[in-house]
């Protein structure tokens, strides 16, 4: 009885949160897309090491730093640019979304660097 | 009998004390083979009068023909110097000494007018060096030439002037404002007043070269004596001139001596060793290695040849070393100076003195002359000469008994001689004894030449014992400089032993038990060696005679260790050994396999995220559709896909500084179109609220 009642719970759950995700605006449906193509990207490349040892460490720590920092960085934007908000009101969402593209810019020449 | 030969012994002894015995050996070859090397220029001209004049002075001595070389532009010289006005005294003097070994071409018209500057410059001259030159080329000219009148009207007053400038002590100042004096300029001073003598008109005063001769003689009181019965005369004045050292200062003593002799026919009441000793310091400074000291050399003893004070004898032999197995015979020669024949003459043997013991026997033996060789020879050495060194007196006796004002021969003359042999070895013989009995263990012959080695074996309870027996061909008891035996471990360590004697049996015996500390307890095998040596023993010999097995006991812990042995100095410097490298083992690599799935398994993230850029149904509504703005859009789009392969290539080729400055130049370029972009978007969407 619990059981069903725990599964249909978490059904009903998980429902709620679909369509309540469904009315977030498409902007930052894209970011959380985004976040989840490089936070999977990071996790793949963990496996991998994983797997095969961590010889070229810095090569491996330059990856999933990328991966992570972009994923950060995206938050950060979905954060800025989310209409409700309210401390972020006054930032034109076009400016966090230059801030965005500057960040990465630059976390990504950091990570170049230090590829090897 | 015996007690006269011991006083005479005595005697004899106190007569030795003075000279050591030294042979010195007149001009030979080896003069003239230097003289050629020393005066040869480098550059094929001589560069004064003066060094010409030496060369050629001491080319004609010593019988060398160079004068055609250097005649044709050295008379040249001469005769340009002859015929200035202007030239100095020292330069005429040097020209006519010149122009007195080439004979170059001069008239008398040149002689005449340089001899009447000459006598004016006598008669002004003041230094000791203007009296010199003047004097001396006056006197040359005289000697070069009979038609030109060089005589001195006030020689007396010449005379004294030079005088004058004389010391007590029997040298000479330069110069009267000069207070030091010089032996150098003694000589100067008197080979000018023999000039004066020479060109006097009428006869000097007896009583100025009878002051004279005085000085002389106390000029020879300062003479400097060596041991070995040379003398010569020392140079306290340090001259610019170079005219320094006493072979200069005795070679112008000698040349003034022999040329006031010769020019006054006086008697000098010079003993004649003086002059010997002279001589023989000139022989024995060997031969000089400046030409300056070469001529002096040569020059006084030229002037030695024939003078009228005395002339040397020198008493030489061709070799000291006497072989008794080649029975060789004891030559003497006795010469002059520069190696011509001497007068009629025998040499006696007078005594024979064994070096190391006070003994000396009389021997009174006439040498046989052999005409042909010009050597006098001693048919056979006394019964009681036995190889060793020895010391020989002569004795030098004239037949002409007029001869011994004439000549010097110095008395006795001492000379070393080696007498060598073949010692005999006999009785040579290795015995290893039993310590306290005494009884042989082993006994071996040891052969000498070298076919046979003998190996002994031996504990440190034994003792070795070697002993030999010595004599010389008159079967005496000899005792050499060295006698060693020499024990030598494989592993480089050695012992020397002393092989003592007592009359002609040498022995020594080794005691292991009390030297088995000294070996440093090391056991094994022993090279052994016998050395045997003597400057007089013509069989000298280092002989490896066999090996030791010697067993000692071990080491205890505080015993010294044996001395390390010295590396071989090459070894350091040959090939040392082959280094093999350990390389980290390079780390494991996935199997490539391995790496392009994953790399293909990382791409997909990028796929699900196209695919859900799709499935979201993104639009690019909102891009500017108006040119400018849809240019700076693209340029924005354009600058950050640069940047992006900017950091592709960085990966690939370029290193930071290099991106950097692209970077900058970009950055540029991307803040602005990006900011006028997003400013027009910007302004867009705020239109877009406002309606």
């Amino acid at each position: 009885m619990a059981r069903s009642s725990t599964a249909k719970d978490a059904q009903a759950l998980l429902h709620s949160l679909r369509s309540a995700y469904a009315a977030t605006p498409t902007n930052l449906k894209i970011i959380d897309l985004y976040i989840i193509f490089a936070v999977s990207t990071a996790l793949i490349q963990v496996v991998y090491m994983a797997l095969v040892g961590s010889f070229p460490f810095n090569s491996f720590l330059s990856g999933v730093l990328s991966c992570v920092g972009t994923a950060v960085l995206a938050v950060c934007l979905r954060i800025q640019v989310n209409k409700e908000n309210k401390e972020f009101k006054d930032l034109p969402p076009e400016r966090a979304f230059a801030d965005f593209v500057l960040s990465n810019l630059v976390l990504h020449l950091v990570i170049m660097n230090f590829l090897g | 009998m015996a007690r006269n030969f011991e006083f005479l012994v005595a005697l004899l002894l106190a007569a030795s004390i003075f000279c050591d015995a030294a042979i010195f050996n007149p001009i030979s070859n080896s003069h003239r083979s230097a003289a050629l090397e020393l005066f040869t220029p480098a550059d094929g001209s001589l560069k004064s009068l003066e060094e010409t004049f030496e060369a050629l002075r001491t080319f004609e001595v010593l019988g060398i023909d160079k004068k055609s070389g250097i005649k044709s532009y050295t008379c040249s010289a001469v005769v340009d110097t002859l015929w200035s006005p202007s030239s100095a005294l020292k330069d005429l003097f040097q020209a006519l000494r010149v122009n007195g070994i080439l004979n170059c071409e001069l008239n008398d018209e040149a002689f005449s007018g340089i001899a009447s500057r000459l006598k004016d410059s006598v008669n002004n001259a003041n230094t000791l060096l203007d009296f010199y030159y003047s004097i001396g080329s006056l006197k040359l000219i005289k000697d070069q030439t009979a038609y030109v009148d060089v005589h001195l009207e006030d020689a007396d007053g010449v005379f004294r002037a030079i005088k004058a400038l004389s010391q007590s002590d029997g040298r000479w100042r330069f110069s009267s404002n000069n207070p030091e004096s010089s032996t150098y300029a003694a000589g100067i001073a008197l080979e000018t007043l023999a000039g004066v003598v020479s060109l006097a008109s009428h006869e000097i005063d007896q009583s100025l070269i009878d002051t004279l001769k005085k000085d002389i003689l106390k000029l020879f009181d300062g003479v400097e004596r060596y041991d070995d019965g040379s003398c010569y005369f020392d140079e306290k004045l340090v001259d610019a001139q170079g005219n320094q050292g006493p072979v200069s200062a005795s070679s112008s003593i000698i040349r003034g001596l022999t040329t006031f002799a010769t020019s006054t026919s006086e008697s000098l009441d010079l003993p004649g060793d003086r002059v010997l000793c002279l001589a023989k310091f000139f022989l024995g400074i060997g031969i000089p290695g400046n030409f300056r000291d070469l001529y002096h050399q040569i020059d006084a003893l030229a002037s030695l040849e024939n003078n009228r004070v005395s002339v040397p004898l020198i008493l030489s032999l061709p070799s000291s070393v006497l072989s008794v197995t080649r029975k060789d015979q004891l030559k003497v020669r006795v010469n002059t100076v520069l190696g011509s024949a001497g007068p009629p003459l025998s040499v006696k043997l007078m005594q024979i003195f064994t070096s190391g013991s006070k003994d000396a026997s009389i021997i009174d033996q006439e040498l046989k002359f052999d005409p042909e060789t010009k050597l006098h020879i001693l048919d056979a050495l006394p019964e009681n000469v036995d190889i060793g060194k020895y010391t020989f007196t002569f004795e030098i006796l004239l037949h002409d008994s007029e001869h011994k004002k004439i000549y010097a021969t110095g008395g006795r003359t001492k000379v070393s001689i080696y007498v060598t042999g073949v010692v005999n070895i006999d009785q040579a013989e290795i015995v290893i004894l039993d310590s306290d009995l005494g009884s042989v263990e082993t006994k071996k012959r040891l052969d000498l030449t070298g076919e046979e080695t003998i190996a002994l074996s031996a504990n440190h309870l034994q003792k070795l014992r070697l002993t030999l027996e010595l004599t010389t061909p008159f079967g005496h008891a000899f005792k050499p400089h060295q006698a060693f035996l020499r024990l030598r471990h494989e592993s480089g360590v050695e012992h020397v032993f002393l092989v003592g004697n007592s009359g002609k049996k040498f022995e020594t015996i080794l005691d292991f038990l009390g030297l088995v500390e000294k070996f440093f307890y090391l056991s094994g095998r022993y090279d052994i060696q016998l050395t045997v040596g003597d400057s007089v023993m013509e069989n000298s010999f280092l002989q490896p005679l066999g090996h030791l097995e010697l067993d000692l006991p071990d080491a205890p812990e505080k015993a010294a260790r044996p001395p390390p042995q010295p590396i071989d100095a090459y070894s350091k410097y040959g090939p040392k050994a082959e280094i093999t490298h350990i390389f980290r083992s390079p780390e494991k690599r996935p199997p490539t396999e391995l790496s392009f799935a994953f790399l293909g398994l990382v791409l997909l993230p990028l796929v699900g995220f196209l695919i859900g850029l799709l499935l979201l149904r993104v639009n690019l509504r909102n891009f500017p559709s108006a040119t400018l703005p849809a240019l700076f859009a693209i340029s924005f789009h354009i600058g950050i896909g640069a940047i992006l392969s900017l950091y592709m290539i960085f990966w690939l080729k370029l290193d930071l500084f290099m991106t950097l400055k692209a970077l900058g130049v970009l950055g540029i370029f991307l803040m602005f179109t990006g900011h006028r972009t997003l400013s027009h978007l910007a302004s867009t969407s705020a239109k877009l609220k406002a309606a």
